[in-house]
């Protein structure tokens, strides 16, 4: 005889916990997300030049919304002198310490200069730049420190006035062009990653599957290596490593493909055709690396151990290209992909067309994790990793686990990153490596402690 | 007639596994395939609904040939319910049994959907497992859920395979009265493949009897369960007893094979 329950479960209670169920996996998007954004800002604001994190997040969102971000206004031109004499003079006493311009006079002359003259040397111009109409350059001379001698301001029209602001140039430079690339890669690739990653998994039913699992890593490597140590490859020029990596990993996840689209063939096969391919091109990588050029063998190795740091804009427009192709279509087949957990034949007569969606997201996701790779070098961790730590914290429904996966993907990847720029800066460490070496113990620690059945 | 199955062929390369193979389903009509192992009893349920090919003959659903169906067309209409479940990654029950929604879904499940399921827990006295992992209950609660599953997705036709392998008798019991009960008050008509006779002639209408890929014997379970049946399809000596209404069966030893 079962134990019977002291008390009944009613339909109503399972309906809220199921809802409290789904509650927690929205949670957890959203709580990425924020995280995302948070280590973002973080992450922007270190380096060499000094950025506050406010100023890195008012800079990242100024290009997107110009007025709602824009710096602190000192004073408008048209008002001085006259009613902005004031506000320029506190700003000048705040910023600069030259009390002497509290009581000295403001003049504008005929060409448009405003300048303050003190006793002696002391005086404060302000001029507007000639070629640039939206820039202002102070000057102050006299008693002052020699490095705070020149400033340049925004001139910028707002209501028909024009309005002098302090200059964003320096952070906005710093923030868009070095920072900001950089981690927008580490959020995409993340994302990509750890979709790929997780979509795998589900379709091949196998814990162990990823983009690095199934080869395609070792086939970009490959493919880098040779334009690397031998100068050949399928596309010439500035793409020639990017192009290899791309086409070799192709053509692994294609031999992969081929082999298990035969009759008869299980999911194992493709994992196993995977690991055969893995250790084939990682052979011929060695084999490469053995007859090269001390110097190439080293550019190789940085090659594969994978970094950002060949992060810019156009690359992250092609990923994101790519991931904004590929991520919709792998979702869509989510209801599909439950399915298919619960086996091929359950699958089939859940109305699945198992073998055509496997084949399709097989291509789908190892094209979105080629592109990926080929420009990031071999990331391996995340792919492997974010599903099952999503799934730990969500349980296995598909239709979360693949949006899921990708945030914490993203969170894992620019945490690491962040970590790898920061610790031993100036140097930069390859973050494939510090992804591993973070996550492996982390992820250690969550299998160890899972309360329930798990593979 | 709800299903025609009619010369259905089927094999792996040169080995036939299903030869001539022809039945027919009424409504709310519960029919057990028995038949020893590697009779071909599972291969014949899934060439019903579509998971293996068939390589001639054909299947009529309401008279349509399931051939020029969609998978998704066919599932309306039959669900599958497997021996077991090996799941790799984590499901709770409820999304084991939302599963069977499936063919009648877009990517979110609808507040119905989710009432739909609740309703089937309970009719199976399940639903106190329904956010327990799928993996964490017993067998014969499993097997609750894989038929919940297929009810949920409210289909005409149950295809079981070996519903009761794994149970213990009160376990194998319960299945049976569920299947014989929902095909009583809901229409729904089944087809069972099943090792234990004594269940088959119990719960089931009408038997097909498979040896080696054919059709042995075919009837009510009094004519198909006979000592001469069992002693040449199983090849065991058996006492057949019968408590007036239907037959029981007491395997005694095996024939021996010079």
């Amino acid at each position: 005889m079962e134990k019977k329950e002291s008390r009944t479960v009613t339909a109503n209670e399972i309906k809220e916990q199921y809802k409290k169920f789904i509650g927690r996996k929205i949670f957890f998007i959203f709580f990425f997300i924020a995280l995302i954004v948070g280590i973002t800002g973080v992450s922007t604001s270190l380096g060499s030049a000094d950025i506050s994190v406010w100023d890195a997040y008012s800079s990242i969102l100024r290009k997107p919304f110009p007025n709602l971000f824009e710096s602190e206004l000192i004073f408008h031109w048209d008002d001085v002198p006259g009613s902005d004499n004031e506000r320029l003079k506190q700003y000048l006493i705040d910023k600069y310490d030259i009390g002497w311009v509290e009581s000295a006079e403001i003049i504008k002359s005929a060409d448009g200069k405003i300048s303050i003259k003190g006793v002696g040397e002391n005086k404060v111009e302000i001029t507007r730049n000639e070629w640039d109409k939206e820039k202002a350059t102070l000057k102050i001379s006299g008693d002052i420190d020699p490095g705070h001698r020149v400033n340049d301001f925004k001139a910028k029209k707002a209501n028909g006035k024009l309005c002098i602001h302090e200059s964003t140039w320096l952070a906005d430079v710093c923030v868009w062009n070095l920072r900001l690339p950089r981690i927008f890669l580490g959020i995409i690739a993340g994302v990509g990653l750890g979709l790929a990653g997780a979509v795998m998994q589900a379709i091949l039913r196998n814990p162990l599957a990823s983009p690095y699992t199934l080869g395609i890593s070792s086939g970009a490597g490959f493919g880098a290596s040779l334009a690397i140590l031998a100068g050949a490859g399928i596309v010439g020029g500035k793409y020639l490593i990017v192009g290899n990596a791309f086409v070799f990993a192709l053509l692994v996840s294609f031999i992969i493909l081929a082999l298990s689209s035969r009759k008869g063939s299980t999911p194992e096969t493709m994992i196993l055709a995977g690991i055969a391919m893995m250790y084939l091109f990682g052979a011929m990588t060695t084999i490469l690396q053995y007859f090269g050029e001390a110097e190439a063998v080293k550019e190789a190795v940085f090659w594969m151990v994978g970094d950002l740091n060949r992060a810019s804009w156009p690359v992250v427009t092609i990923i994101l290209g790519t991931l904004a192709c590929c991520a919709p279509l792998l979702m869509m087949r989510s209801w599909d992909f439950n399915a298919m957990g619960a086996g091929d034949e359950t699958a089939k007569s859940l109305g699945v067309n198992v073998e055509h969606t496997r084949i399709i997201t097989m291509v789908v996701s190892t094209l979105l994790a080629a592109t990926i790779v080929c420009f990031t070098g071999t990331i391996g961790f995340i792919g492997l990793v974010a599903p099952h730590m999503t799934r730990l914290a969500i349980g296995g429904d598909n239709r979360y686990v693949l949006p899921v996966s990708g945030l914490l993907g993203a969170v894992i990847l620019i945490s690491a990153d962040l970590v790898a720029r920061r610790i031993i800066a100036p140097v930069i460490l390859p973050v494939g490596a510090v992804t591993a070496f973070m996550g492996a113990p982390l992820f250690l620690y969550l299998i160890m402690r899972r309360r329930r059945e798990y593979w | 007639m709800k299903l025609k199955v009619k010369n259905v062929e089927f094999g792996y390369n040169s080995t036939l596994v299903l030869e001539n193979i022809s039945m027919e389903l009424d409504r709310s009509e519960v029919v057990g395939i028995v038949g020893p192992n590697g009779a071909g009893k599972s291969t014949l349920i899934r060439c019903i609904d579509r998971i293996l090919t068939p390589r001639g003959g054909s299947i009529l659903l309401d008279g349509t040939d399931i051939s020029k169906m969609t998978r998704m067309e066919i599932a309306k209409e039959m669900g599958y319910v497997p021996q077991t479940t090996t799941r790799v990654f984590p499901a709770t029950v409820f999304d084991t049994v939302l599963m069977g929604r499936r063919p009648h879904l877009g990517w979110k499940s609808s507040d119905e959907d989710v009432d739909r399921v609740l309703k089937v827990l309970e009719l199976l006295g399940i639903i106190e497992f329904a956010m327990r992992d799928f993996n964490e209950i017993s067998g014969g609660q499993q097997q609750k859920v894989l038929i919940a599953r297929a009810l949920a997705q409210e289909a005409d036709i149950l295809l079981l395979d070996e519903p009761t392998s794994n149970l213990d008798i009160r376990h194998q019991l319960e299945v049976m009265d569920i299947i014989k009960s929902i095909a009583r008050s809901k229409g729904i008509s089944a087809i069972v493949a099943i090792h234990d006779l004594n269940l088959a002639s119990r719960y089931t209408d009408r038997l097909l009897m498979l040896n080696g890929g054919r059709i042995f014997a075919v009837g009510d379970p009094e004519s198909v369960l006979t000592v001469e049946n069992i002693r040449r399809a199983y090849g065991v000596e058996a006492l057949v007893k019968s408590d007036g209404e239907r037959p029981y069966i007491i395997p005694v030893r095996p024939v021996k094979t010079r």
